[in-house]
């Protein structure tokens, strides 16, 4: 399955393992995409980074 | 004793979060995934969810908050506030890994434009200025001489957040190309990496690879008395070779493990989840999923 870039409408590639708050990157623009919907999917893009995220 | 009620709570749901819910999964533990974005903590209103709670946020300042009202209420919370607390600033985890005679790189805090500059030159040129709360290696700086010194923390006075007018200096350690990860749940060191690189940022968000690393005696005493002296539970201590002597550089609290599962050959997604399940059955025995956590879990809804 694929759905569109919100970003710049490439077809993004979903499979049966994506989750709902899973971020995918756009294989055409590279944009951070998240998975906010599966039934039926849906892509945002994700919020940038804050200042204290990840380890 | 009835299976736990189990929540993972996210900002956002990565590789790593993706192969501890397949953990779960292969236990045959049902987990419901909770976004923080979505979460509300309603003091007064009584119905109870879970009996833990295994933290995998992003975002520490969610991350200490939702703990910090979840543990009040009793619930179980892996890892706990303290712990939490305890490694994301670097000054307390500093502070407390010296205090408990953990080795550190020798750190000294200034609090002033002036004071950071006599900081740097107390530890000696270069020194290493940190910013106190923040993570894969953004914002770290290395600086070789006076006029560097006096630009970075000139800079450093004009942003925004107050965080960094806390100047977190340390001697600068001529590590080998690498530095050692050290993957601690509860007493054990389950494995550990090099994180190696050409810059002298090690961090693999900053494009360091792994190897694995033995696990020596010698690391595994130190990982382990830094994992104590923060709080222990699931943690990642960072640490750095000066010479022969293993320095602790930092302590993590929410690993990311995505490039050391496969060359260590340790499941550390299991490991985390078996940690998880045994901290709940040593914490509340057998009152999991009974009337006795009614009014544990109240007013929780994601």
């Amino acid at each position: 399955m694929t759905m569109p870039c919100p970003e710049c409408d490439a077809a993004v590639p979903l499979d049966e393992r994506t989750v709902v708050g899973e971020v995918v990157p756009c294989p055409d623009c590279g944009a951070d995409l998240e998975v906010t919907a599966l039934q039926p999917p849906v892509l945002v893009l994700a919020p940038p980074e804050e200042e204290d995220w990840g380890e | 004793m009835s299976d736990p009620r189990v929540a993972m709570l996210v900002s956002r749901v990565r590789v790593e979060e993706k192969l501890i819910l397949a953990a779960f999964s292969a236990r045959g533990v049902a987990v419901e995934v909770v976004d923080v974005r979505h979460l509300l903590v309603d003091t007064h209103a009584d119905t109870p969810r879970w009996d833990v709670v295994l933290d995998r946020c992003l975002q520490q300042s969610h991350a200490l908050a939702v703990l910090q009202l979840l543990e009040s209420r009793g619930v179980i919370t892996v890892n706990q506030h303290r712990a939490v607390a305890n490694c994301a600033d670097k000054v307390v985890t500093t502070a407390l890994l010296a205090a408990a005679g953990v080795p550190v790189p020798r750190t000294v805090v200034a609090f002033s434009v002036e004071g950071g500059l006599k900081a740097v030159e107390t530890v000696g040129y270069p020194a290493v200025i940190k910013p106190p709360v923040g993570s894969w290696g953004r914002l770290l700086a290395r600086v070789n001489d006076r006029d560097a010194a006096e630009a970075l923390l000139d800079h450093k006075a004009t942003l925004g957040s107050p965080a960094h007018h806390v100047y977190y200096v340390q001697e600068h350690v001529a590590k080998p190309g690498r530095d050692i990860r050290a993957f601690v749940a509860g007493g054990e060191v389950i494995c550990a990496v090099d994180r190696l690189s050409e810059h002298w940022i090690t961090n693999t968000a900053r494009g360091a690879s792994t190897r694995n690393r033995p696990v020596s005696a010698a690391i595994a005493d130190v990982a382990l008395r830094a994992a104590g002296a923060v709080g222990g539970g699931l943690l990642a201590v960072d640490l750095l070779e000066d010479g022969k002597r293993l320095l602790v550089s930092e302590v993590n609290h929410s690993m990311e493990f995505r490039n050391s599962e496969a060359v260590t050959g340790v499941d550390i997604a299991g490991r985390i989840v078996e940690y998880t399940l045994a901290h709940v059955r040593d914490q509340v025995g057998g009152r999991v999923g009974q009337a006795a956590s009614d009014g544990v879990l109240a007013g929780l809804s994601g």
